[in-house]
């Protein structure tokens, strides 16, 4: 469980962006971030984790705990290990409604848009979708839960 | 004499931008090569002074467009040797050439248990069309292997003909590469066993020159927008009694002769090929490409090409951890590379930062990456506008990026 809210996570990813005031380091940032991203263990490294990118190979994983979705992932790209990074930060621990109304307009907002363009070359786009489509899933189970029991 | 760089460069008007705050390094010319000021003022003029559609208007603007239109099949005609203007059909590009031949001659001519030969250096667009056909009609397909110098087996090749084989379908310039194969004498040996040839002119039309004849190819595709011209354009060359042979590709206007509901008869070559309103204003901007090229002179373009590959490979090499793909004898204005522990991806992402546009991944060859064991690789492409100069800048980005990655 995140005790902060995607909203006010997305507002600190903002602001450490702020800070850089070249490309260099904001770049040097996110692949730091890629580096320390924390293991995914080989068992989740499978076929049916990978999300369809061109270029690196993207895996993610999904859980549903205490009532909220904890992601993990990794790549093979360090770069887009960083973004994933960020996107794990804002939306693993959150219930699957609130992963479902976030806008991530941080991504715009700290000047990373390019990595969503709807080119083959990254995975970045589907990735969120696929964060989203697992949130859809745990809500429509939770929802079918509770129909169930009422 | 010599030809100016500065004053080609002149004529590009894309490469004064700026991009991320750095003056545009272009090489990813393989891909797409930009566009001198005379193909953009061919097709803006043909739209402000001339535009109508073609072959049956009987009004001034019709009689100019379908005039400009035709003169462009000579320009193509001239441009890779043909015999005849009727051998040359306008496609939009490699890729529908390579699916027209595929769906036309293909289809009639290739039957159970018959083979078709391609190469372990094809792009997907020399590979797919094929599986297609050799699904449909219980065909096999037969792959020659590519050698660990990025160059073709040939002995290899010459194992795998035989009289079952009947069509070689095979790329003149790797993309991934810059492989030059030797494709002539592959044709020679093709034609011994009487198998037609299929050659992918994609990456060789804008570096080499073009003989079909003297290749004695069957078939010859390429695309406009690799050699200075515009996208969605590009000819198939066939030899005139295949073609004439060959049942029609698609149905449509231009290529009927007369139709009635019981029956159709089709329209005389090249227009039986060429089905419905064709792309008037790329075909016409193509001349002005291909009269670029005629006017710096192709052996000009060849020196300059071969000293920058010959400068790039040097500086590439002397990168620690960095891996040059494709170490061929013969190859165009062509690197490919990868550098240890760094993600093609990563490093182009860095690069475009840096105002230089590369080309990461698996460049469509898949089977290629495969091959190799890597998952793609670094790829800059040179252009007869590109400088040493730029290499240099490309050089000095590989370094930085390479410390920030590692």
């Amino acid at each position: 469980m995140n005790l902060k809210s995607i909203a006010e996570i997305e507002k600190e990813i903002v602001e450490d962006f702020a800070l850089f005031d070249s490309w260099e380091d904001k770049y040097e940032y996110i692949i730091e971030l890629g580096k320390k991203l924390a293991v995914l263990e080989d068992e989740h490294k499978i076929d049916e984790n990978k999300i369809k990118g061109c270029q690196s190979t993207v895996w993610l994983a999904a859980s549903l705990e205490d009532g909220v979705v904890v992601f993990k992932a990794d790549s093979d790209a360090v770069i887009v290990k960083g973004l994933i990074s960020m996107l794990i930060k804002v939306l693993s621990g959150q219930t699957p409604e609130e992963i479902l109304d976030a806008k991530m307009n941080f991504i715009a907002e700290i000047g990373m848009m390019t990595h969503l363009a709807q080119t083959r070359s990254n995975g970045l786009l589907s990735m969120i979708k696929q964060m989203k489509n697992y949130a859809l899933a745990y809500k429509m189970m939770k929802d079918n839960k509770e129909a169930d029991h009422g | 004499m010599k030809m100016m760089v500065t004053d080609i460069r002149q004529q590009f008007p894309i490469l004064g931008r700026i991009v991320k705050g750095k003056p545009l390094v272009y090489f990813d010319n393989a891909a797409t090569s930009q566009k001198p000021q005379s193909v953009i003022d061919a097709l803006s003029h043909y739209y402000s002074h001339y535009n109508a559609n073609i072959h049956r208007g009987i009004h001034t603007l019709a009689e100019e467009a379908t005039h400009a239109y035709e003169a462009v099949r000579f320009a193509v005609k001239a441009f890779v040797g043909a015999a005849e203007v009727e051998e040359i059909i306008f496609t939009r590009g490699t890729t529908e050439g390579i699916n027209l031949v595929a769906y036309t001659w293909g289809r009639q001519n290739i039957g159970t248990g018959d083979e078709i030969i391609i190469s372990g250096m094809e792009h997907h667009s020399n590979i797919v069309p094929w599986q297609i056909v050799c699904e449909e009609k219980n065909a096999v397909l037969k792959v020659i292997p590519v050698k660990d110098n990025g160059e073709l087996d040939l002995d290899a090749y010459k194992g795998l003909l035989s009289t079952k084989t009947k069509l070689v379908s095979i790329v003149h310039v790797s993309n991934s590469l810059g492989t030059v194969n030797p494709v002539k004498e592959m044709i020679f040996a093709a034609h011994e066993v009487g198998a037609k040839v299929l050659v992918d002119g994609a990456q060789s039309a804008v570096h080499l020159d073009i003989d079909v004849q003297d290749m004695d190819c069957d078939f010859f595709a390429f695309s406009g927008h690799k050699v200075y011209g515009p996208t969605g354009i590009g000819a198939l060359y066939g030899k005139k009694e295949l073609l004439e042979n060959m049942p029609v590709f698609q149905g449509g206007g231009e290529m009927i002769r007369e139709v009635t509901f019981e029956k159709t008869t089709y329209n005389d070559l090249p227009y039986k090929y060429e089905a419905g309103t064709p792309n008037i204003a790329d075909t016409i901007a193509l001349k002005a490409a291909l009269d670029f090229i005629k006017a710096t002179g192709k052996e000009s373009i060849r020196k300059h090409e071969a000293e920058l590959l010959a400068y790039a490979t040097a500086q590439l090499q002397a990168i620690p951890g960095l891996t040059i793909i494709g170490q061929a004898g013969n190859k165009v204005s062509l690197v490919s590379f990868v550098i240890d522990g760094v993600h093609p991806q990563d490093m182009g992402v860095l690069l475009d930062n840096m105002g230089i546009a590369v080309r990461t991944g698996h460049h469509c060859t898949q089977p290629l990456m495969k091959r190799f064991g890597i998952p793609g690789t670094i790829r800059a492409s040179f252009a007869v506008y590109n400088q040493k100069e730029e290499i240099d800048v490309l050089v000095a980005g590989l370094h930085k990026a390479i410390k920030m990655l590692t």
